[in-house]
């Protein structure tokens, strides 16, 4: 049952083989077990998340149940969660208690999904491998020597290590992707505005995303169909019709075109990672897929451009964390600015500083237009590169980390390393397309290789059917790691 | 040596809308502290602003009122700084790209008995949030936040420095103040903080053609503040400048109890704002239909009525400026004229005197005024037609206010108005002018027999006598009696 | 352009971050070496391209005026730190 599909769950729980509160029951046991040595979740609450497996229990037995009734879903401790203790990995709010759920939070609801739980993540989704949490850091269930990569590390551990059927992530740079890739999971990060942003804790506006984290995905697909759709209390959120994401799942992919950015298929990339990206592409032209070669000239420019842009927003996202409305209070002030100075120098982690610091220096008098405004320049250059290499493919293949996972500690003393790691995925956000990660092998110390699927805008439905061909015909995705 | 005082204000009109500008919260003012601050005013961690179509609808409205240009697409930034009534760290407002950009205001300034007229120019007006309030009462030595406020819709109006004496920035706050209420963006209540005056204000040698060094004084929240306020801070300057001295560049705060600007201690940092476009809103666009539309519901604005009074009703700009200060007034007004065209000047005159006296006397606005325009047109047509005199007709006009009581209601939407109550109090009451000139004549013989000194005297060529022998006349007639009626048929008989 | 101890200080003030000279100096570190990455964006020529604020090409939804909150005070003060009659308390402003 540990490693049934949501689909197999769905069916279980409608034919009363099972009922929400077992299967509910059963992974809390497993989370309240594991939990200790993993760190994959911040909150834990049986009580309520029985409670609503109860809920969905009576509404299955009066045959209104929905795909994903009464099944346990975690849910990363940045979707603000009426009643639930929603930290964001983060001291300044290690006692908020949120007094609103978030629109997907509220969309889990609606379908009376259970909430097994609010997973652990860097503090503000800031980081790439789960080190920067208030919380401690998660390990690889992999390898507990490893990270699980970042920020959405809690939600990819509680899949890979089973201990949720499947799980929330937020991508602003890469978080969904790169902890998927290296925890052996799939993740995909939608077109930006197709799942709202409310109530899900801003880092930089105009980049976060937030999407699911699963087994497979078939499994992100169910997931996709609940937490997309338009909100109106989100003005970047787009006004759409409602999408079945599972419609193509069982297209064939004959004649489909794969672009390989030259840029992407490079030296920085560890031998072991491209092989087993090699033997998947290897594996789509077995499927009838061709691959064709594009470029995406200005990727190496990635990484500045987002860490101009990116702590920009952040750095003004995150004033309103004051000590004054909720929150950390810093215990001893001598005066109102001493107060701020305080509390948000002692809530606030090193890398969350770090950034608030570019971010506000970039904004500042006299740099703004140098920094800022080049790099939005930039960015549009970006996403004009991707739109060229759309003319010629239909999804883009590569690596979406260029290393397996890394040790803990191994990068936290060097910033730039840690930031250089997501050149792949976070073109991506610039350009605001939607983008996965799906397990095509392990590699180094036997730890998980992720290939990163981009598609075109509003492209979901195709690349999870790219990605499901491919997990008809392999079995990375349903490997559990050892206890 | 001869200094000039330069002047630019920056008008904080707070927009008419039912919610806020980012959220769904009531505007309503004065509810219990912090019951009108939803999860958005209180910058809750992950909540979203969705702009509000009312305010957008109010600022193009004000856009096209000074002939400004409307921006499409438009763009909001965000302000950083950190402020306890601040709840986001930042104040969402625009900088590139303002709503209304452009544009201008045309005063008539009476000035020593002189009508002088003077055209400020604008740079813009832009839409942004208002911030909550601080409350300094003593809570243990801190301070209370009550973000109520924060959210609530502005229109910020930035003139160019054109001003150049106090009088000046009082007549350009007031035309705009005025505007703003005809238009019906902004309720005008300046003590509940519906309009707030920033003024920036420098001096500079007469002649010069340099602006000098400026300081901002802030929320002068009433005319007579914001005259003393400049008056104040511009010998200040002077002073500073004729010692030798120089003006530093400030944000200062006028005391009204003192009577004198000191410099804000929370603004001595050097500011640096670093505004950028706020990703959580996307570019405002405005189609052109849509000004079209707002256009449509535009009423004739203050200045082109006052053009047309003048023109058309004869009348003079001072009866004009005062019939058009208020929109309630000016309604009022053409509705009585509607219905008296003959006399728009004796319209004139009553809407100004008796209704505006009485009304006043009562606190009330000319909205809910107890007689309807077409009850004193009624009145007014008995003087015209000679059945009462002017003086019995401030006498009718008493009891008609009298009788018809309190209104609640506007004029516009009664219903069942009893347009003859005039007509009714004048007959019940035998005030009709005696106008059979037999019955008149039968007076005059009364009055002449009874008074033979004056005879004699008008006679030995006192026109005073005349005078005298008219007023007993009248007062026989009880005041009903037409005097220039009276004045013939009495000269008539003396000269027989 | 490199970054100085003195404008780590001052952005630090900006953001309302207490730094310690200690922090302020490993910060120094830590973002000069940031800057050097992000000093690579210089080397292109964007005078003809314009700055790309959002993802998508939309423009501002708007939201008819009405009010849908309802008073939750209670609920919204029971996570603030220190409230009295309704008021959120900080330490004296002065204007």
């Amino acid at each position: 049952m540990l490693n049934a599909s949501l689909k197999q769950l769905s069916a279980m729980l409608a034919a009363r083989k099972i009922s929400s509160v077992e299967l509910t029951s059963e992974f809390l046991k497993r989370s309240r077990a594991l939990n200790p040595e993993y760190n994959a979740f911040i909150t834990l609450d049986e009580r309520t998340s029985l409670a609503q497996a109860q809920a969905a229990d009576i509404l299955i037995a009066s045959g209104r149940g929905q795909p994903l009734t009464g099944i346990p879903i975690a849910q990363k401790d940045i979707f603000c969660t009426k009643g639930w203790l929603t930290t964001c990995g983060s001291k300044m709010l290690s006692n908020f208690i949120s007094p609103y759920d978030a629109h997907v939070i509220g969309r889990f609801n609606a379908v009376a999904a259970v909430n097994i739980g609010k997973t652990n993540m860097d503090e503000f989704a800031m980081g790439s491998s789960n080190e920067t949490s208030f919380y401690g850091p998660v390990k690889n269930p992999w390898d507990t020597a490893a990270v699980p990569g970042g920020s959405s590390g809690g939600s990819a551990c509680a899949v890979a290590a089973r201990m949720a059927p499947a799980a929330t992530g937020t991508d602003t740079g890469g978080s969904i992707r790169q902890p998927a890739a290296l925890c052996g999971i799939s993740g995909l990060k939608p077109t930006y505005g197709l799942v709202s942003r409310y109530g899900m804790i801003a880092f930089a506006s105009s980049l976060d995303q937030g999407g699911p984290m699963a087994k497979s995905a078939e499994d992100l697909a169910l997931m996709l169909n609940v937490m997309a759709g338009f909100d109106a209390r989100d003005s970047t959120s787009l006004e759409r019709q409602p999408e079945d994401y599972t419609r193509d799942l069982e297209k064939p992919l004959d004649g489909l075109c794969i672009g390989l950015p030259k840029e992407y298929f490079v030296k920085e990339i560890d031998e072991d990672v491209a092989r087993a990206v090699e033997a998947a592409i290897g594996q789509y032209r077995k499927l009838g897929a061709e691959t064709v070669e594009v470029s995406l000239p200005n990727t190496k420019l990635s990484v500045p451009v987002y860490y101009v842009l990116a702590p920009a927003e952040a750095s003004s996202n995150l004033s309103r964390f004051d000590g004054v409305r909720y929150g950390y209070r810093a215990p001893d002030y001598v005066d109102l600015n001493d107060m701020y100075r305080k509390t948000r120098a002692q809530g606030f982690g090193s890398e969350v500083k770090r950034r608030i610091l570019i971010g506000t220096y970039v904004l500042s008098h006299g740099y703004y237009d140098a920094y800022y405004i080049q790099a939005q320049k930039l960015r549009r250059l970006m996403a004009q590169d991707f739109a060229e290499a759309f003319k010629q493919c239909d999804v883009i293949m590569g690596p979406t980390s260029p290393t397996v996972a890394f040790d803990l500690g191994e990068r936290s003393s060097a910033p730039v390393q840690m930031y250089l790691s997501d050149a792949y995925t976070i073109a991506v956000n610039l350009a605001g397309l939607p983008a996965m990660s799906i397990p095509v092998g392990f590699g180094h110390k036997n730890r998980p290789v992720g290939l990163h699927i981009i598609g075109n805008y509003f492209a979901e439905a195709q690349m999870l059917n790219v990605a499901h061909q491919y997990q008809l015909e392999s079995d990375w995705h349903t490997r559990m790691p050892k206890e | 040596m001869q200094w000039e005082t330069v002047i630019g204000l920056e008008v904080h009109a707070q927009l008419s809308t039912e919610s806020k500008i980012f959220s769904g919260a009531s505007t309503a003012f004065g509810a219990a502290p912090n019951a009108e601050a939803c999860a958005v005013d209180l910058a809750l961690p992950g909540v979203l602003p969705v702009l509000n179509r009312g305010a957008v609808e109010r600022a193009i409205r004000f856009g096209l009122a000074v002939g400004a240009k409307i921006n499409s697409p438009s763009i909001f930034a965000r302000k950083n700084y950190f402020y306890p009534d601040l709840p986001k760290g930042y104040q969402i407002s625009q900088y590139e790209l303002p709503v209304v950009e452009g544009g201008h205001i045309q005063l008539q300034i009476v000035q020593d008995g002189k009508e002088q007229e003077k055209t400020v120019r604008l740079v813009r007006a832009h839409l942004e949030e208002d911030a909550g309030k601080s409350l300094h009462e003593d809570f243990h030595g801190m301070s209370g936040i009550d973000l109520n406020r924060a959210g609530t819709p502005l229109l910020e109006i930035v003139s160019e420095p054109d001003m150049r004496s106090s009088a000046e920035a009082v007549a350009y706050a007031k035309t705009l103040h005025t505007l703003v209420r005809w238009i019906g963006i902004c309720d005008g209540n300046m003590q509940e903080g519906s309009f707030r005056c920033d003024a920036n204000v420098s001096v500079r040698l007469r002649g010069s053609d340099k602006l000098g060094t400026r300081c901002e004084i802030k929320n002068l929240n009433s005319f007579r503040f914001l005259e003393k306020a400049i008056d104040y801070e511009a010998r200040r300057q002077i002073e500073i400048l004729e010692d030798g001295g120089t003006i530093q560049q400030q944000t200062r705060l006028f005391d009204p109890e003192k009577g004198e600007t000191r410099a804000m201690r929370s603004k001595e940092d050097a500011q640096d704002y670093r505004y950028f476009p706020d990703p959580d809103l996307l570019p405002l666009e405005i189609s052109g239909n849509w000004i079209e539309e707002v256009k449509k519901g535009l009423p004739e604005l203050p200045q082109q009525m006052r053009t047309r009074l003048e023109h058309d009703y004869g009348l003079s700009m001072y009866d004009a400026l005062l019939l058009t200060g208020d929109r309630d007034i000016s309604e009022y007004y053409e509705a009585v004229v509607g219905k008296l065209p003959s006399d728009p000047k004796l319209c004139a005159n009553w809407v100004m005197g008796e209704v505006s006296a009485y009304l006043n006397n009562e606190g009330k606005p000319f909205d809910v005024c107890p007689l309807s325009p077409a009850q004193l047109a009624q009145l007014l047509l008995r003087i015209k037609d000679g059945t009462i005199s002017g003086k019995i007709a401030k006498d009718v006009f008493r009891q008609m206010w009298a009788q018809a009581g309190a209104a609640s209601i506007s004029w516009k939407n009664r219903e069942g108005v009893d347009e003859a109550l005039g007509d009714r109090i004048i007959d019940s009451q035998g005030l009709r002018q005696i106008s059979d000139s037999s019955a008149l004549e039968n007076l005059v013989y009364e009055v002449l027999a009874a008074n033979p000194k004056s005879v004699e005297e008008f006679k030995a060529g006192k026109e005073k006598a005349f005078n005298a022998l008219v007023g007993q006349v009248m007062k026989a007639a009880r005041g009903k009696a037409n005097p220039a009626q009276v004045n013939e048929i009495l000269r008539k008989k003396l000269t027989e | 352009m490199s970054l100085s101890l003195d404008d780590v200080k001052r952005v630090a003030n900006l953001a309302r971050l207490e730094i310690s000279e200690d922090e302020a100096r490993k910060a120094l570190i830590q973002l000069s070496g940031i800057f050097d990455l992000i000093e690579q964006m210089q080397a292109v020529d964007t005078s003809a391209i314009t700055p790309m604020s959002h993802a998508q090409d939309v423009m501002q939804r708007l939201r008819t005026d009405a009010v849908t909150e309802i008073d939750q005070r209670e609920l919204f003060q029971s996570v603030a730190p220190q409230v009295e009659a309704g008021l959120y308390l900080v330490p004296k402003v002065i204007e």
